[in-house]
């Protein structure tokens, strides 16, 4: 007889079906898949890392180092899930790891008879010569637990949470409800969390006698006296680490193939009731199926009805053969106990274990039960610094000093009583020094010698035997034994392995454990998914896509959608890209076309400052604006690069609007209020992003002002009365609105900016009235013919004003202002910079690739910015970035692109209008 | 990762906020001739001290700049102060 299940809570309970390396089984409701595995009497889980050898579950939750699977449910699929700490669901498909075909047969369980040839250390030395390398991609194929497919980064994303709260107890067994309830009834927020479905913790895995009654009975009365006092309770939630500033990392897992959720605690206090786990009794062949954990199989028989053997033998302290063997017994198990301090000890059994051997003596057996101690987990108090003290009575490291916010208790300070435990959460809760903790006799610790493998680590395969040669080979320092054996690597991190490591290196050693030390305990406590840290907030979530109110009409209109400068706009209108856009620019320069400037930003500065505060972040001269003008400007860093170009337009003496590029929005109010809050005085100024509030429908063409005209604005179009960059106010069917006489395109333009919910009726207004919807890449065009720039692709981190010509403020502009000094720097002054200037092709050439090298003499001194074919000038034409281009108009330059070499001439950067007769029209 | 009080908003999460520079620093007066020297020190020295550092920081939903002082070594906040000045 192997493991069963005996049934007596969960006689009634749900059946669930799953499959094992392809074999179907069944569970009930409430089991892990551990728990279900163990019910159906699976004995071998999985193989171990190095040797295959096989494993069975060792621990009843978290502790456990050997079952875990590669899990798959409903489309989605998790590699190397801890089997003992995960919920069972109906479908799930359940596959071993480090095994093929099963972990019954390996094929690879062969390795075990060479382990005699694979100590630790064996691949360091023995694939040094000729070169790793070569050996590496095969060693690399065969080591590894689970399998990470393509599709690991698929399925539900983690949801981020951001929490607080006064108090944050870890663990519900008794220590955590007294701490939370406690503290909860003195006035504190406070959040329980425990990694289990439900509350409890150790009264759950080994029902015992507390307050004279029986445990569940004293359970509800603590959850519900917390949730009365305002307390919350988060169960399935794992705290797996403690960062600075009281951070506290939680993982609540949902059912498998939906979102787990991450909650970044900031907890004013945090009380670790996080309780203890058995410490491995180390003899021969121990690793064999059967061989358990004492508390891990109690909680196998409370909480799941599975009874891991009819013929149990009991290898533990006499305190916990007293505790725990009646249970066994009651169980209907044949229970026989060997002291901790049995000489010569080794299980007997291939693939399971069968028979206890020791001296002459051997019996029969189909489960071992282990406990050498308790093994406070301790993990979390290191993860905030909390320091340990090597406690020989207890066989355990507690936890010594520690930060003020972090307080420890019950199981996981050390107390094994009960009382001590929920005397202990209510001390800590409220603010009282803990009871000192009662010394203890040491228990037996030492491996015993045995000619058989003792193991140390089941995951890893560390022996006594690895940890010997490490500390003969001189790696006799903890941190070198872990990195040279493996010992407490992967998932286990040193819970089960660690102090049987550092016992064995200490015996080698000839000094005492605390002396050894031990390594550091780091987070993650447990292994936690990939998909947890992988939020939703990335791409179009981290960087919404910024949307215009006229959308529908665009898309009405057979608008190509596109994203430029992080706001979706139409790129051409209709099917064909090419016709699209010569016709759109046909209808620009010879009819009127029109365009959605909404993105365009609109920043109002207003205020008896304004003036003074926009004449000093901008580069050109604002103060001498007269009301109802324009002007274009350049906002520069203070190093004199230009950041942004917009124009500025006065309403009257105190109020602006600043219309600056669409994809700098953002930025440019950040900027404004920065100075605005840090130089200014901020009563006087104020700035506000207007920019979701009014759309603009822009009308260009050398028949805008019929279109215009026809919408009724109750403005004087006549040029005499309305110039080029000037300002209008006027009212579209009731609604005001602003139309700006500027122009990207180089034709006659009216920007008419109204209330967003009016765009509509406007929009479709201008449409009717003949004007030809144009997109983005026709305005592009466009706006190169004349030489207009775009900021970032015809400038670039380098560009001053002066490269660009504009040298009038820079020179006669007396007031301070932001970047003033960066034009005056010696970079700023010297010869060789990249200016922009207008790139020619010979007659026939094709279009210049945009990115292309202008190179002289062999050398870059500069690149293609922009290029088009213009179906204006029927040839194609280009800008660029080229040294000292501005001084060198008409120079010949070789264009250097893939291996090739073409030549290009420089001319100016305005191909079209040069004179602006159209503009002014 | 830690908490930090806004004059206007109270605690907050520190991913709400975003450092500006240190407290203090003047811009050189660019009517007046200002050495090379001193315009690097403007704009790329920053004091960074081991301890007391009081510097500007911006809370970002509110948009507040405001004066935040801390310890650099135990990252403790010891004051946040609005940059406005009273009203008279």
């Amino acid at each position: 007889m192997t493991a069963r299940r005996i049934h007596i809570a969960t006689a009634g309970s749900k059946r669930l079906a799953f499959t094992f390396d392809g074999q179907p089984l069944q569970g009930v409701a409430g089991d892990t898949i551990a728990s279900a595995l163990l019910g159906v009497g699976v004995r071998i889980v999985g193989r171990s890392f190095k040797y295959h050898r096989p494993r069975g579950v060792w621990g009843g939750w978290t502790d456990d180092p050997n079952a875990i699977f590669d899990v798959s449910l409903a489309g989605v699929t998790k590699p190397n899930v801890q089997g003992t700490a995960t919920l069972l669901e109906d479908g799930m498909i359940v596959r071993s790891v480090n095994s093929w075909p099963t972990a019954r047969f390996d094929v690879k369980a062969g390795l075990d008879l060479l382990s005699p040839f694979l100590p630790a250390g064996f691949y360091y030395k023995m694939f040094k010569w000729p070169d790793w390398h070569l050996f590496e991609p095969a060693i690399r194929k065969m080591a590894g637990l689970g399998r990470v497919g393509p599709d690991v980064a698929d399925g539900p994303d983690g949801l981020q949470i951001h929490d607080q709260c006064d108090v944050l107890v870890v663990g519900g067994g008794p220590a955590g409800l007294s701490a939370a309830r406690a503290a909860a009834h003195a006035g504190q927020d406070v959040v329980l969390v425990d990694d289990h479905p439900d509350v409890g913790g150790s009264l759950r895995d080994n029902p015992c006698q507390i307050d004279g009654t029986a445990p569940a009975v004293w359970i509800t009365p603590q959850t519900d006296a917390i949730k009365a006092a305002g307390g919350r309770i988060m169960a399935r939630t794992t705290a797996f680490g403690i960062y600075d500033h009281s951070l506290i990392s939680l993982h609540q897992t949902a059912p498998f193939a939906t979102h787990p959720k991450l909650i970044r605690m900031r907890a004013g206090r945090v009380i670790l009731a996080t309780g203890a786990i058995d410490r491995p009794v180390v003899f021969g062949n121990n690793d064999l199926p059967g061989v358990m954990s004492l508390r891990g199989a109690a909680a196998y028989l409370h909480r799941h009805d599975v009874l891991t053997g009819t013929d149990i033998t009991l290898l533990a302290s006499a305190q916990d053969v007293a505790h725990f063997g009646p249970m066994f017994e009651r169980a209907g198990a044949q229970v026989r106990v060997l002291p901790l301090e049995t000489e010569g000890l080794r299980a007997v059994g291939r693939g399971k274990v069968r028979a206890l051997s020791y001296g002459t003596n051997r019996h029969h057996a189909d489960a071992v039960l282990c406990s050498a101690g308790l093994s406070p987990l301790v993990h979390l108090w290191c993860h905030a610094g909390g320091q340990l003290e090597w406690d020989a009575g207890r066989g355990a490291f507690l936890p010594g000093a520690g930060p003020d916010h972090l307080s420890i208790v019950g199981g996981a300070r050390g107390a094994n009583d009960l009382d001590q435990s929920i005397d202990d959460g209510h001390k800590a809760a409220t603010g009282q020094t803990p009871a000192p903790l009662p010394s203890i006799a040491p228990l037996p610790t030492t491996p015993k010698p045995s000619r058989a493998r003792q193991w140390i680590d089941l995951q890893n395969d560390v022996t006594t035997k690895d940890v010997a040669l490490a500390a003969q080979e001189n790696f006799a320092s903890v941190e070198h034994l872990k990195r040279y054996t493996t010992l407490g690597m992967a998932t286990d991190q040193g819970k089960t392995s660690n102090v049987n490591g550092l016992t064995a290196l200490a015996v080698q050693l000839g000094k005492p454990i605390a002396d050894v030390g031990t390594t550091r305990f780091r987070p993650p406590y447990v292994p936690v998914p990939l998909q947890l840290y992988r939020g939703a907030r990335s791409s179009t979530q981290i960087a919404p896509l910024q949307r215009s109110v006229l959308e529908p009409q665009i898309r009405a209109l057979g608008g190509a959608m596109a994203e430029y400068g992080g706001w979706l706009r139409p790129a051409w209108y209709g099917d064909d890209m090419t016709t699209a856009i010569a016709q759109e620019c046909a209808q620009a320069r010879n009819d009127v076309a029109m365009l959605d400037a909404s993105s365009l930003g609109k920043i109002e500065v207003m205020g008896p400052d304004a003036a003074g505060f926009l004449n000093f972040v901008y580069y050109n001269s604002i103060a001498n604006l007269p009301a109802g003008k324009i002007r274009y400007g350049f906002m520069l860093t203070e190093r004199g690069i230009i950041y942004d170009d917009g124009v500025m337009a006065r309403l009257d003496e105190n109020h602006f609007v600043v219309s600056c590029s669409s994809s700098h929005v953002s930025g440019v109010t950040a900027l404004l209020e920065a100075w605005r809050q840090d130089g200014h005085d901020p009563d006087r100024v104020f700035v506000h992003n207007v920019t979701q509030a009014w759309a603009t429908v822009t009308v260009t063409g050398p028949k805008a002002r019929d279109v215009v005209a026809a919408l009724d604005l109750g403005i004087d179009l006549q040029a005499e009365a309305f110039a080029h960059m000037s300002l209008r106010l006027g009212t579209y069917d009731g609604m005001p609105v602003r139309v700006c006489r500027v122009s990207f395109t180089g034709e006659l333009s009216f920007e008419i900016s109204i209330a967003r919910d009016s765009a509509p009726n406007l929009w479709d207004h201008v449409h009717q009235l003949g004007a030809t919807p144009i997109g983005m890449e026709a305005t592009s065009i466009l706006r190169a013919e004349k030489g207009y720039i775009i900021i970032g692709k015809d400038t670039d981190g380098e560009t001053m004003p002066q490269d660009l010509g504009l040298i009038g403020p820079r020179d006669r502009k007396t007031q301070p202002y932001v970047g003033n000094r960066g034009l005056q720097t010696p970079v700023a002054k010297a010869t060789g910079r990249q200016q922009l200037v207008g790139l020619a092709v010979p007659e026939g050439a094709t279009q210049l690739p945009t990115g292309a090298h202008l190179t002289a003499a062999g050398k870059s001194i500069g690149y293609v910015t922009s290029s088009y074919l213009s179906p204006t000038l029927g040839h194609p034409i280009a800008l660029g970035l080229v040294q000292d281009g501005l001084s060198r108009l008409n120079a010949d330059l070789t264009v250097y692109h893939l291996g090739e070499n073409r030549s290009a001439r420089i001319v100016p950067a305005c191909w079209y209008d040069p004179k602006g007769d159209r503009l002014n029209a | 990762m830690q908490r930090f009080p806004c004059p206007f908003c109270g605690l907050r999460d520190e991913r709400e906020f975003s450092y500006v520079g240190d407290f203090g620093k003047v811009r050189p007066d660019t009517k007046a001739r200002v050495s090379d020297a001193e315009w690097a020190a403007y704009l790329y020295d920053q004091k960074n001290p081991k301890g007391q550092s009081t510097e500007i920081w911006v809370h970002l939903p509110c948009q507040e700049y405001f004066k935040m002082t801390r310890d650099t070594v135990s990252m403790d906040v010891i004051d946040a102060a609005p940059l406005r000045k009273p009203a008279q």
